[in-house]
C-alpha cells in the first residue's frame, strides 16, 4: 500500500474523531452554561472549553472574550481554526477524495454527505437550537463513519491504519481532557463534594461521552478517583487510555503479522499498554497523577512520530 | 459551468451546420425512406411501444443512477457535480458487426502506423529524407521532444493507449477527425454508460446480442502488463500516474486505478534510485515497472522538462532512458496528433504499411501547400479552418458561421502564416434518435473508440464513446456546450 494512502487514512480518520470530540466538548459545555451560576462555578466553562479541545493560544491570539458566541464560532464554524469541527471534516474529505478508492461506497457517502451538510451551515448559526442540531448532526456523521469502516472494510492495512488514526487521536483527546482537569480529580478536592463539583466532573464525563458509562460500571455518585480510574485504567471504557492502547497495539500487531515485520511502533506501543495495564489508581495518585499524565501525553506523541516514520512517509 | 469535457476529453473540434445546399445528415436509424435500418430494428419497435412520457421517466432514473453511482464516487463539490452531469442519452448508440468489423480494422490499421511513425522520427528518419512528411513539420512542433533521439523504447512502442475520434457521414464512409495519442480520456464515459443502461434497461439488452465493453481494465491491464521493460519480474508492477486530485480528469484516474487493481500514484508517491523508479509503500520502496502516465510530458521530470513542476518524479527520464520503466504513452506522441501531422496519414500509411487506409481522413487542406491555400482562400465561408497545434474548438474558425470580420481576420492570418492552418469542409456529420423534451429526436453523433497496442497483439473493446450534440440541429458534441453521451452497441454477428 502506498505510504501516502495509508497517511491519508490515519489522518482522515484522527480528524473525523477529533471532530467528534470537539462536538462532544461544546455539547456539555452548552449544558453547563444553561445552569444557574451558582452551579457552573466561578472559572468560565468557555475558556475551559477551549482548553480541553487545545486550542486556547489559537483562540486568544484572535478574541479577547471567551463568551459562548465566540467560542463556539472558533470551535465549531471557523475557518482560521485548524482544529474547528468544520475544518475537521474539510480536511477529512479531502484526504478521503485522495483515497477514494481506498475507502468503500459507504464510508465515502458517510464523509461527503456529511461535508455537504456541515459547509451548508456556512459561518455558524446563532440560534442554540441551530447549534445544538450542528452538534448532533457533527456526533452522528463521526458515528456513521466509523460504522462504516468497521462494517463495511476489508480487514486489511487500510482497515489498521484508520483504525490506528481513530485510536492515537482518540487517546490524545482523553490524555488532554485529564491533563486540563485533572486538578478536578485529585482526593485534595474530594472534601468539596458539593453541587459545584458534581457539574463539573459530569461536564468532563459528558465530553467523553462517558457519563452512562460511569453510572454502569460503578454504581456510585460520582467520584473523582472513580472518574479518574474510568478515564485512564479501564479497559471496558473505549474512550480510556488502556482501551486505546489495546486497541493500539493490537492494530499494530496486524500490520506487523501482514508484512512479516515487526518494528519500534510495535516495541513502544506494547510498553506503553503494559504500563497501563500493571498501574492502579492509588499509585498514580501517589506518584503524582499530573506527573503521570505528562508522562503519557510524551509517550504518546512518541509513538504517533514512530508510526508515521515507520509507515506514513 | 465549466468547460469541462473538453478539458477532460482533449481534444476533439465542433462541428457546425452544413450549408443549405450540402445533402441531409445520413441517419444512422432510419433510411431517406423512413425505412428502419436492420442493425436499429429491435430498438425502433421497441421505442413505438415506450411514449415519449415514459422515455423521459427512464431519462430521470438513468440521472439517478449517475448521481449514486457516479457523483457519490466523484463529486467533490459543487463546480464538481456539475462535471459529473455531463447529460445522457439513454437511446443507444448502435453499430452493426460489420460495421465495427470495419472499423476496427482500419483503427488498428492507424495506431500501427502511428506507432512506426513514432519509432522512425525518433531514430532513423526514412520518412523524413524520403520528403514524404516536410521536416519542419517535426523539428519546429512544440511537440515534438529531442530528449527522445535515438532513445530506445521497450518493444519501439510509443502510443499504447489511442483514443481515435470518428464521425460518419454516410452508409458506408467513417472519417478520422482527430488521432489522441497522448492522454486520451473518457474511456470511464464508455464504461459507466453501459452500466447504468444495464439497469435501466436489461428487457432491450435481450432482444439484443450487444457485444461486452466492461473487459476494458482487464484488457487494459494486461496490455500494460505485456509492454513492461525486459528487466522487469515476472508480474510487472504498473501504476497510473495522476497530477492529483485537483486535476479535472481525476475522476476518471481514480475509477481506472480502482478498477485495474493498481496503485493510483502521485509524482511525491515516486522516486527514482539509480535509475530505477519506486514507489514509497507502507513496506518501504517497490520497484515500479510500468507507468500509465495521465501528466503531459512537460510536468512528468522537472529534471528533464519544465524545472518548476511539481507533478512529475525527479529522475523519471533517466530511468526511462536505461530501459528500467515503461511509460505509457511514451514521450514525445504529441507530434503524432497534431492536425499538420493528421493530414499526411494516407502518406505515412502507405509508407510503413504499403496499404491503402481503411479508414480516411476528412478532407484536408493543408494551407502550407500553395494550391490548397489558393482553394482554402477561395472557399473561406464554406470550410472549418483549424489551428494546426490547437484543440478542443480553440482558435478555428467555421466558416458558414462567421461573421464578416472573422473572415476577414483568418484571411490575414492564412495570408501571413499559412503554415499554422489547415482546412476542411464543413461535414454533414450523422445523426441518431436522441430523447429530447418533446420526444426522439435526429441529433449529431461523433464516436471516440479505445485502441490499446500491447506487445502481443492489439486489443480493441467493441464500442466507445459516443458524443451527442444535443440542441436541434448542433453539431457541437462538447458537452460545455451543449453536449451529451449515449451508450455505443455493437451488435455480435
Amino acid at each position: 500500500m502506498l505510504a501516502r494512502t495509508a497517511d491519508n487514512l490515519y489522518w482522515l480518520s484522527r480528524y473525523i474523531e477529533r471532530a467528534e470530540y470537539v462536538a462532544r466538548i461544546l455539547e456539555a459545555t452548552h449544558r453547563v452554561a444553561t445552569l444557574p451560576v451558582g452551579y457552573a462555578g466561578s472559572t468560565n466553562e468557555w475558556e475551559s472549553a477551549l482548553a480541553t479541545a487545545g486550542c486556547a493560544a489559537a483562540f486568544f491570539a484572535v478574541y479577547n472574550d471567551a463568551n459562548e458566541e465566540n467560542v463556539t464560532e472558533f470551535l465549531a464554524f471557523s475557518t482560521a481554526n485548524s482544529s474547528s469541527i468544520r475544518h475537521c471534516f474539510e480536511i477529512a474529505r479531502t484526504n478521503a477524495r485522495a483515497v477514494r478508492t481506498a475507502l468503500t461506497m459507504e464510508m465515502w457517502d458517510a464523509i461527503n454527505g456529511a461535508w455537504l451538510e456541515i459547509k451548508g451551515f456556512g459561518a455558524g448559526p446563532r440560534r442554540r437550537d441551530e447549534v445544538a442540531r450542528f452538534l448532533r448532526l457533527v456526533q452522528e456523521s463521526s458515528l456513521r463513519f466509523d460504522g462504516s469502516a468497521y462494517r463495511t472494510m476489508l480487514r486489511n492495512d487500510a482497515y489498521w491504519f484508520s483504525r490506528l488514526g481513530v485510536f492515537m487521536e482518540r487517546a490524545d483527546n482523553t490524555a488532554r481532557i485529564l491533563d486540563v482537569k485533572y486538578h478536578l480529580l485529585l482526593p485534595a478536592l474530594e472534601h468539596v463534594g458539593g453541587p459545584l463539583d458534581y457539574f463539573q466532573w459530569a461536564t468532563m464525563l459528558r465530553s467523553v461521552s462517558a457519563l452512562t458509562a460511569y453510572h454502569w460500571v460503578y454504581r456510585e455518585s460520582l467520584k473523582p478517583w472513580l472518574i479518574a480510574d474510568l478515564l485512564i485504567l479501564n479497559d471496558q471504557m473505549p474512550r480510556s487510555l488502556a482501551s486505546c492502547y489495546e486497541n493500539l497495539a493490537r492494530n499494530l500487531d496486524q500490520i506487523a503479522r501482514a508484512y512479516g515485520r515487526q518494528g519500534p511502533a510495535q516495541r513502544q506501543a506494547r510498553a506503553i499498554r503494559a504500563r497501563l495495564e500493571n498501574s492502579r489508581m492509588d499509585e498514580i495518585f501517589q506518584s503524582g497523577l499530573h506527573e503521570f499524565i505528562n508522562e503519557f501525553v510524551a509517550d504518546n506523541n512518541r509513538l504517533g512520530a514512530t508510526i508515521a516514520r515507520q509507515y506514513l512517509m | 459551468m465549466a468547460n469541462v469535457m473538453t478539458a477532460s476529453l482533449g481534444g476533439a473540434a465542433l462541428f457546425v451546420k452544413p450549408p443549405l445546399s450540402a445533402p441531409a445528415a445520413f441517419d444512422e436509424m432510419r433510411g431517406g425512406d423512413g425505412a428502419v435500418r436492420p442493425a436499429y430494428a429491435e430498438l425502433a419497435s421497441w421505442l413505438d411501444g415506450i411514449s415519449p412520457e415514459g422515455l423521459l421517466q427512464r431519462r430521470r432514473e438513468a440521472e439517478l443512477l449517475f448521481r449514486r453511482i457516479g457523483i457519490t464516487f466523484a463529486v467533490h463539490g459543487e463546480a464538481e457535480a456539475q462535471e459529473r452531469l455531463i447529460p445522457f442519452d439513454v437511446v443507444p448508440r448502435i453499430l452493426s458487426g460489420a460495421e465495427w468489423g470495419m472499423l476496427a480494422r482500419g483503427l488498428e490499421q492507424r495506431v500501427r502506423a502511428l506507432n512506426l511513425f513514432l519509432k522512425d522520427v525518433y531514430s532513423q528518419r526514412e520518412i523524413l529524407r524520403a520528403g514524404i512528411v516536410p521536416e519542419d513539420l517535426i523539428f519546429r512542433n512544440p511537440l515534438f521532444r529531442p530528449e527522445m533521439n535515438g532513445q530506445k523504447v521497450p518493444h519501439d512502442l510509443y502510443v499504447l493507449i489511442a483514443g481515435i475520434d470518428i464521425v460518419r457521414v454516410d452508409a458506408e464512409t467513417f472519417y478520422v477527425l482527430e488521432d489522441n495519442a497522448r492522454t486520451p480520456s473518457g474511456v470511464s464515459y464508455m464504461l459507466e454508460n453501459r452500466e447504468i443502461m444495464l439497469r435501466l434497461f436489461p428487457d432491450l439488452f435481450s432482444r439484443h446480442r450487444v457485444a461486452p465493453v466492461e473487459n476494458y481494465p482487464d484488457e487494459l491491464l494486461a496490455t500494460l502488463k505485456s509492454v513492461a521493460p525486459a528487466s522487469a519480474s515476472r508480474d510487472p508492477t504498473v501504476v497510473l500516474l495522476t497530477p492529483g486530485v485537483f486535476n479535472s480528469a481525476y475522476y476518471e484516474h481514480s475509477f481506472l486505478a480502482d478498477k485495474l487493481g493498481v496503485e493510483l500514484v502521485e509524482g511525491r508517491d515516486l522516486l527514482v534510485r539509480d535509475e530505477v523508479v519506486f514507489m514509497r509503500t507502507t513496506e518501504g520502496l517497490k520497484r515500479v515497472d510500468v507507468v500509465y502516465r495521465r501528466v503531459d510530458d512537460d510536468f512528468l521530470d522537472p529534471l528533464a522538462f519544465r524545472p518548476d513542476s511539481l507533478l512529475g518524479v525527479p529522475g523519471l527520464m533517466s530511468a526511462y532512458a536505461a530501459g528500467n520503466v515503461t511509460l505509457a504513452n511514451a514521450v514525445g506522441t504529441g507530434i503524432a496528433d497534431d492536425k499538420a501531422v493528421y493530414s499526411y496519414m494516407p502518406q505515412i500509411l502507405k509508407f510503413y504499411l504499403g496499404e491503402a487506409p481503411i479508414l480516411h481522413n476528412v478532407p484536408t487542406y493543408c494551407c502550407r501547400d500553395v494550391e490548397d491555400l489558393a482553394y482554402v482562400l477561395d472557399h473561406l465561408p464554406e470550410l472549418v479552418v483549424k489551428e494546426v497545434h490547437g484543440s478542443g474548438g480553440y482558435g478555428m474558425m467555421i466558416g458558414p458561421k462567421a461573421d464578416r470580420e472573422t473572415l476577414a481576420a483568418f484571411r490575414a492570418k492564412l495570408e501571413r502564416q499559412p503554415h499554422g492552418f489547415i482546412a476542411q469542409p464543413t461535414l454533414a456529420l450523422s445523426t441518431c434518435p436522441t430523447c429530447v423534451e418533446d420526444g426522439l429526436a435526429p441529433r449529431h453523433v461523433d464516436l471516440r473508440p479505445f485502441v490499446l497496442m500491447g506487445r502481443d497483439r492489439v486489443r480493441i473493446v467493441p464500442g466507445g464513446l459516443t458524443r451527442v450534440a444535443l440542441g436541434p440541429g448542433s453539431l457541437v458534441v462538447n458537452s460545455s456546450q451543449g453536449g451529451g453521451t449515449k451508450d455505443t452497441w455493437v451488435l455480435d454477428g
